[in-house]
Order: structure tokens, then C-alpha cells, then sequence
């Protein structure tokens, strides 16, 4: 008695999971509160969220502050890390599994059915049809008919019943399938997902020129041990010509594993390092918070007469160049260099978008010039006297950004995406199709009606149909 | 700008053949269709041409290869090229149809596209592609979602039409939703000219975005009157759709547009158009974005939007397959499913990036 009552709430709650109304109301419900987060700004400063909400809704600033209140309790400012939101994805999830057990047995049935000889009259009422007159017997022409069903795709079984002989051939049963291979291609992309969750971590590391970490940082600056160290070799940037918009930024980095190199690889945008299982990705950079306190300029001071020198400098540092009694001494160092109207020099950003030093030279201890010498812009390397100083490098000064990440979900997730790509064709662009040819003996001639169905696309079953009747009638004409 | 000079033809070719077009259905001569579909290809050649001339430009100041140089990377290209797929679209069906009524639908649409491109002062320069840009998942991510677009915005106006051509009464459901959804869509256009004529014409020179003054003349301008005025406006416009509906419906069904015929093409664009987005919108997307970022999948408002219209255009699929719905139901789903799509492609980047920045670096 209590089984048959556990089998009805089972079957009760079955029956709501495999409804479509439950996937339409569970799609709604997470689109709706989809949209809900991308009005509020997720993990974001409330003061933004308050804006956001008094201008869309012209709530004052106090209104908007307990507004935003009640949505955070309820998770709205972190919604899709919330409860609730993973709630509704873990019923996607059931419904999809439901919907989809409640329909395959059915669906496989029709997978599994060997196509049978059907009476005549069943291809009359069949949706695609088309018939010939073929002269003939027959047994003559029942070779034309396997051969012209082969060239449009067909591999044509024969039977005989009584008097009429039936060729009938299907393609492409397991296309009925795809709708099932994209609903678990889904679920393995949820998989992947909830694996990277719980097996994986993002975090981040500001990794100066020069330096070594063994540790990256999640959020509130929770560190979490790579397993290996990681140096920052160099780091560089790279500007289109005469704009500040960059066009590479690239981190020379190597990995050391118990203070032996093991791996050294460029990373940019687009083309990170992978190291067991954790990944670093180029994603930002910035100007060491010392400055250039512990970082070199490097350059080489040539003379007129072709002697160089490759030097390392810091601020406060001086030089010669080489074969000359000329002396330099740097006096300053800017990231980014302008100029104002009156020609004054002064910094307009923090990034190293525009490196430059300042330099006094003198002669024989004469005060003779001095100026800026940019990174960026060759013609300041050419000092009046003929002499250069070329700026060939910043090192120590910048960081570099990179997104830290360990996710053993994502091959999962990879995986689901081809599948569900596998799926989708052939849900789309395939189908079930079955085609039956029923010859009539007539007198003097054999009249082949040809009877055909497909579970979708049938304007190209049409096309294949129109093609086999061409073909017989062409072997007719070449046969007189 | 030698690519300039072949847009500008294509313009002025779209609005002749739309003029054809329309002479076309006025007068049913078979010389005059001919005239349209042959001006038009002309057109389609010329904005090919001019894609690949632009295309071959970029790859010349990028020098990063051709893959990387895809002339997919602004609110101008991107709507140079959905004009291009729309017109692609628009010939098959044409072909494979033999119906050229729709012509006087489609070049219309293209014509004032790109002349409002042309008017609204859209920086047309090619700008350098910064870091996060260069890969080549941007070739196949941006080239597919935009060819999905095209579909779906045919689905739409087969869609609509459908509605248009099914709906005889005036208390019927889908009769106040084709006009409500009609008056607004129309409503908003207007909109958008007329912040267009206040701000480009009045105030030349302004250089900024469309978003800094997207709707200021109207919905959301500085004077309470103009905003109540803008609404009254638009009730009273969907009030004479709605009351004006039938004539709109004896013009199509005078075009020899069968409704069957728009919930095929209804039906077939989505079909075609969904696994497209799937693969290249949200797929290759994902794909990208691990690549680039770290992350495939982020949850930021664009991304948030697709799988909104993913939804929309998979309950469209499953309604008409599982449930057998057929007509009206499924042509109402398939209008509100390119509503989401003009709210990923244009609503998130208007609307939404003045609180969201897309693309994070």
C-alpha cells in the first residue's frame, strides 16, 4: 500500500520534471533574474550599484542605499555565486535528465525499427512521392533501381510479395538521437563547470621584472600555493605608432621547480603558460610602487666616432661616453612623458606609457645640455655634439598582471562543446530518412512508384527523390 | 579610403533596387523584378568588394595577417556587415522561393541602415586592434554571431508578418501584440532619428557616441513634458497601427505571401540560425574568452544576454517539435526571441556599458 502510494508522488514529480511548462518556467527564471544581474553590477562597490539604481529608477541617494540593501540579503549583488541562482541551474539540470529519460525509449524504439516492405498503397499516401513508367520486365530493370537508390545514398534491401517486387532502404536513424546528444552535451558542460568549482581556483599575481613567486592571490589576499615557482624575467610593452593604444604586452616568464628552471615561455594576451595543471594569463600590468627605485634603465652611449657601451643606470647615476670626456648624469625619470603648452615636461599617467629620463651633460666638467631622453621617440636619442644615447630598456620598474587559474573542469567543458557541436548538426542538418520503390508489372512496361519520409528537411529528400527518378528515366532512353 | 567608394554605391544601388522593388508590387511586371534582383546583386557585389577592400586595409595597417584583420571590430562594421548578411539571406530566399515580394522589405531596411550608418557620423576609421582583440577565434566568433543575426531578423519579420497576415480581429491576443510590438519597434527608431537630427544636425560637430545620446530628444530628455510628450506618442502611434491593422494586412496578403509560407521561412531561418549562434556565438565565445581570460564563462551582460536569446530561440524549437504548436504561438516566440538578440548586440553595449564595461582589459 505505502509502495504504490511512494511510486505515485515519484511518478507525480516525475510528470512535472518532464513537462515542458517546468523547462519554460524554469527558463524564465533564470533569464529573469539573469537580467536582474546584469543591471546590478555583480561583486561591485555599492556607491556604483546606488548610481545605478537612482539613475535608472530616479530613486534618491538614501532610497537607493536600502533598495540595495534588500537586494544584497537576497544575493542580487553576488547572484550568480547565490544559492538560489545554482538552485535554478541544478533544476535545469533535472528537468533536461527528466524530459530526456521520459522521451528516449521512444525515440530509440523508432532508432532501433528496421525499415519493412510496405503495400503498395501506403507509399500513395506517403508525403514525398513520385512514380515512372519503365519499359521492361521487372526482373530487367531491378539492377537500374539498386544501382540509381546506391548513387543517390541508399543501400536498397529487395522483397517479393505475390506478384510485386519492393526495394526499400533507410538512412540516418541514429539523426533522431541529436536532440538527446545535445541535451547531455549540456549536462557535461554543467559537470565540467561544477568540477572546476570545486577542484579549481582564479587568482591573480603582480609579479615585478625580476622577481620570483611561489603563491598566487585569491580575493581578500588569500594566498594559494602554486606547487612551483614562477620568475618574471621581463616585461614589455608594445605601442602602435603614435597613439597610447597598446598593441602587445608581453612577460617573459620562467617556471622553477626545487630552484631548477624547467620551463621558460613569452606569454601575451591570448597565449598564456600552462604549468601542471595551472595557467597564467597575461592580463594586465602596472609601475612597480617603488618607482624606479630598484629598477635600471638600460642604454648604450655611443660617440661620434662608433665606440659603444651598453650601461645600467639609475637615477642619480652617472656615466661617460665612451672615447669621449663627455659625461652624463640621469636627473629624473618619468613613465609618461608630455609636454604642456609652454613646452614644460610633466607626467600624465602612472603606466609606463611614454618612459623617459632626464639627463645633464657635461664636458670636461662644463655644464653643456640637457633634455629628456624617450623610449618611444629615437630622434631624443641624437645629442647636439653628434654623440647618442640610445634608451634600449626599463628593467625592475613594471609588473606584470596575470590571471591565475587551476581548473580541471574545463577539459569536461571542452569535450561538451564538441559534442553538443556534434549534436546540433545532426539535429539540424540531418535526418531519419526512408525511401520505398514498389515495382507493378504492366503490360509491356513495369510502372515503379517511388514512396519516401524523413523526420525533418524534407525539401532535400524531395531533391535526392527527383534525381532517382532522372536517373531511371535516363537509363531508359540509353537503353533503346 | 578606397573602400568608401564602394559602400557609398551599394547605398545608393539598395535604395534604387528598393524603389524597384516597390514599382515591383505596384505593378506586377516580371521586366521590373528583374531590373531589382539584378540592381541588387550589383549592390551585394559592391559591398562584398568593399568588405574585402576594407578587409585588405586593415590587414596592411594591423600587419598581423588576414585572419587578424577582420573588419568585424566596431558598432560600424558590424552593422555594414549584418546589412551584408541580410541582403545574402534575403537572395536565397529569393532563389529558392521565386518570390521577390519580400524585396520590398529587406532593401529598405538595408538602404536606411546604411545611409543612417553614412548620416549618424559613426567613426568609421580603422582603429588598431588592441591586445584582447588579436586571436583567431575573432574571424569565426564575430563572422558567425552576425550571420545568426541575419536569420534571426528575418525570423522576425516573417514572423511578424505572420501575426500581420493571421490576426483579424482587434480583441485578438495576437493582434494588440503585433501592433503594441510594431508601435514600439517603430516608436524607437523614431527615436533614435530623432536624437539623430537634434544632436548630429542641431549641434554639429558632437563626436561622441551614439549611447552618450541615445534617447535624450525623447525618452529620457532633461524636460518632463518632452519625456510624457514622447510617450503619449508612442501610445498614440500603436493606437493607429492598432486601429489601421487590416490595411497592413491586405497589403501583404496582395503580395502573394502565403502564410505557410512565413512559418517556413520562420521556421527554417531559426533552424539554420540557432545552431550557427550556439557554435559561434556561444561556443567559440566561451572558447575565446578561456583563452584570453582565464574565464569561459563569466556571467558579464553580454554573455548573460545570449544565453537569454539561446533560451528564447530554444523554447521557439522545442514548442514547435515537442509540443506541435504552430502558427501564431511559435511566430509570437520567434519576434520576442529577436528582441533579446537587438538587446545583446545593441542594448548591452548602449545601454549597459555605461555600467559595464565589456571585455574587462
Amino acid at each position: 500500500m505505502t509502495e504504490k502510494k511512494n511510486k505515485n508522488i515519484f511518478d507525480a514529480i516525475w510528470d512535472i520534471f518532464a513537462s515542458v511548462k517546468t523547462a519554460v518556467v524554469i527558463f524564465a527564471l533564470i533569464s529573469l533574474s539573469s537580467i536582474v544581474g546584469t543591471i546590478i553590477e555583480q561583486q561591485a562597490d555599492p556607491e556604483k550599484n546606488i548610481k545605478v539604481l537612482s539613475k535608472m529608477f530616479g530613486l534618491s541617494h538614501d532610497a537607493g542605499h536600502s533598495v540595495l540593501g534588500v537586494l544584497d540579503k537576497l544575493g542580487f549583488t553576488d547572484m550568480y555565486h547565490s544559492w538560489w541562482f545554482l538552485m535554478f541551474l541544478l533544476l535545469f539540470a533535472a528537468n533536461l535528465i527528466i524530459c530526456s529519460l521520459d522521451r528516449l525509449p521512444r525515440v530509440w524504439k523508432l532508432v532501433q525499427e528496421k525499415i519493412r516492405p510496405v503495400p503498395a498503397d501506403y507509399i500513395e499516401k506517403m508525403s514525398v512521392k513520385s512514380s515512372v513508367t519503365l519499359k521492361g520486365k521487372p526482373a530487367g530493370i531491378k539492377e537500374k533501381i539498386v544501382a540509381a537508390m546506391t548513387s543517390i545514398g541508399f543501400r536498397p534491401l529487395e522483397s517479393a510479395e505475390g506478384q510485386a517486387v519492393q526495394f526499400y532502404a533507410e538512412h540516418g536513424n541514429y539523426t533522431r538521437l541529436g536532440v538527446y546528444i545535445v541535451h547531455l552535451s549540456i549536462l557535461i558542460i554543467l559537470a565540467g563547470a561544477i568540477l572546476g568549482i570545486f577542484l579549481g581556483y582564479n587568482a591573480f599575481l603582480n609579479l615585478p621584472e625580476g622577481e620570483t613567486s611561489s603563491v598566487a592571490y585569491q580575493d581578500r589576499g588569500v594566498e594559494v600555493p602554486l606547487g612551483f615557482e614562477l620568475r618574471c624575467d621581463n616585461f614589455e610593452v608594445e605601442y602602435y605608432p603614435n597613439t597610447e593604444t597598446p598593441k602587445t604586452y608581453k612577460s617573459w616568464l620562467t617556471v622553477l621547480k626545487n630552484g631548477k628552471e624547467v620551463m621558460s615561455k613569452p606569454i601575451v594576451v591570448n597565449d598564456p603558460l600552462k604549468f601542471e595543471g595551472v595557467t597564467f594569463y597575461q592580463s594586465s600590468f602596472g609601475l612597480h610602487p617603488d618607482g624606479l627605485g630598484k629598477g635600471v634603465v638600460i642604454v648604450k652611449a655611443s660617440s661620434k666616432d662608433g665606440k659603444a657601451e651598453q650601461l645600467n643606470l639609475k637615477v642619480g647615476d652617472k656615466f661617460s661616453i665612451p672615447g669621449t670626456a663627455v659625461e652624463g648624469h640621469v636627473r629624473d625619470f618619468s613613465p609618461a612623458l608630455s609636454f604642456d603648452e609652454n613646452g614644460k615636461a610633466f607626467t600624465f599617467a602612472e603606466q609606463m606609457v611614454n618612459p623617459a629620463i632626464f639627463v645633464d651633460f657635461s664636458d670636461k666638467g662644463v655644464q653643456k645640455y640637457s633634455g629628456w631622453l624617450l623610449k618611444r621617440f629615437p630622434k631624443t636619442w641624437d645629442l647636439p655634439d653628434g654623440n647618442r644615447v640610445e634608451f634600449l630598456d626599463l628593467w625592475g620598474v613594471q609588473y606584470t598582471g596575470m590571471q591565475v587559474r587551476k581548473d580541471p573542469g574545463v577539459v569536461i567543458v571542452y569535450l561538451g562543446c564538441i559534442i553538443m557541436a556534434v549534436g546540433l548538426y545532426m539535429t539540424f542538418f540531418m535526418s531519419h530518412r526512408r525511401v520505398w520503390v514498389s515495382l507493378a508489372e504492366e503490360k509491356n512496361s513495369v510502372k515503379v512508384i517511388i514512396g519516401a519520409s524523413a523526420n525533418r528537411n524534407r525539401a532535400t529528400l524531395e531533391r535526392r527523390v527527383e534525381k532517382l527518378v532522372t536517373l531511371l528515366q535516363a537509363e531508359q532512353k540509353g537503353g533503346k | 579610403m578606397k573602400s568608401s567608394f564602394f559602400f557609398g554605391f551599394a547605398t545608393i544601388t539598395y535604395f534604387v533596387a528598393m524603389m524597384l522593388y516597390i514599382s515591383y508590387l505596384a505593378f506586377r511586371k516580371s521586366g521590373i523584378g528583374m531590373v531589382a534582383t539584378t540592381i541588387t546583386i550589383v549592390g551585394f557585389v559592391s559591398q562584398s568588394l568593399a568588405l574585402l577592400l576594407r578587409w585588405a586595409e586593415f590587414a596592411e595597417l594591423g600587419q598581423m595577417g588576414w585572419l587578424r584583420a577582420v573588419p568585424l571590430t566596431n558598432l560600424y562594421e558590424s552593422l555594414v556587415f549584418f546589412v551584408w548578411c541580410l541582403i545574402a539571406v534575403y537572395l536565397i530566399i529569393e532563389f529558392k522561393y521565386k518570390n521577390k515580394s519580400f524585396g520590398a522589405f529587406i532593401t529598405p531596411v538595408a538602404a536606411l541602415a546604411l545611409a543612417f550608418i553614412d548620416l549618424s557620423g559613426m567613426s568609421k576609421n580603422i582603429q588598431p586592434l588592441v591586445p584582447a582583440l588579436q586571436s583567431n577565434w575573432l574571424l569565426a566568433h564575430v563572422m558567425m554571431s552576425f550571420i545568426a543575426y541575419a536569420l534571426f531578423a528575418v525570423s522576425f519579420s516573417t514572423g511578424l508578418m505572420y501575426l500581420i497576415v493571421r490576426s483579424e480581429e482587434k480583441n485578438e491576443a495576437s493582434y494588440i501584440f503585433w501592433t503594441v510590438t510594431l508601435g514600439i519597434f517603430v516608436a524607437t527608431l523614431a527615436a533614435m532619428g530623432l536624437d539623430f537630427l537634434t544632436f548630429k544636425v542641431a549641434f554639429m560637430g558632437k563626436q561622441e557616441l551614439i549611447k552618450s545620446y541615445l534617447f535624450k530628444a525623447s525618452f529620457r530628455s532633461e524636460s518632463s513634458a518632452v519625456v510624457a510628450f514622447s510617450y503619449a506618442a508612442t501610445a498614440g502611434l500603436t493606437f493607429v497601427i492598432w486601429r489601421f491593422g487590416g490595411l497592413l494586412r491586405k497589403i501583404i496578403t496582395s503580395f502573394n505571401i502565403s502564410s505557410e509560407m512565413l512559418d517556413d521561412l520562420t521556421y527554417k531561418s531559426i533552424a539554420i540560425g540557432f545552431p550557427i549562434f550556439t557554435l559561434g556565438g556561444l561556443i567559440f565565445g566561451a572558447i575565446w574568452a578561456d583563452q584570453a581570460w582565464g574565464k569561459y564563462w563569466t556571467w558579464d551582460p553580454k554573455e548573460t544576454w545570449s544565453l537569454i536569446t539561446w533560451f528564447m530561440y530554444a523554447f521557439f524549437l522545442h514548442s514547435r517539435l515537442m509540443r506541435g504548436w504552430k502558427g501564431r504561438k511559435v511566430a509570437a516566440v520567434a519576434v520576442l526571441g529577436f528582441i533579446a538578440v537587438i538587446f545583446t548586440y545593441l542594448g548591452v553595449n548602449l545601454l549597459l556599458s555605461g555600467l559595464h564595461s565589456y571585455g574587462g582589459q
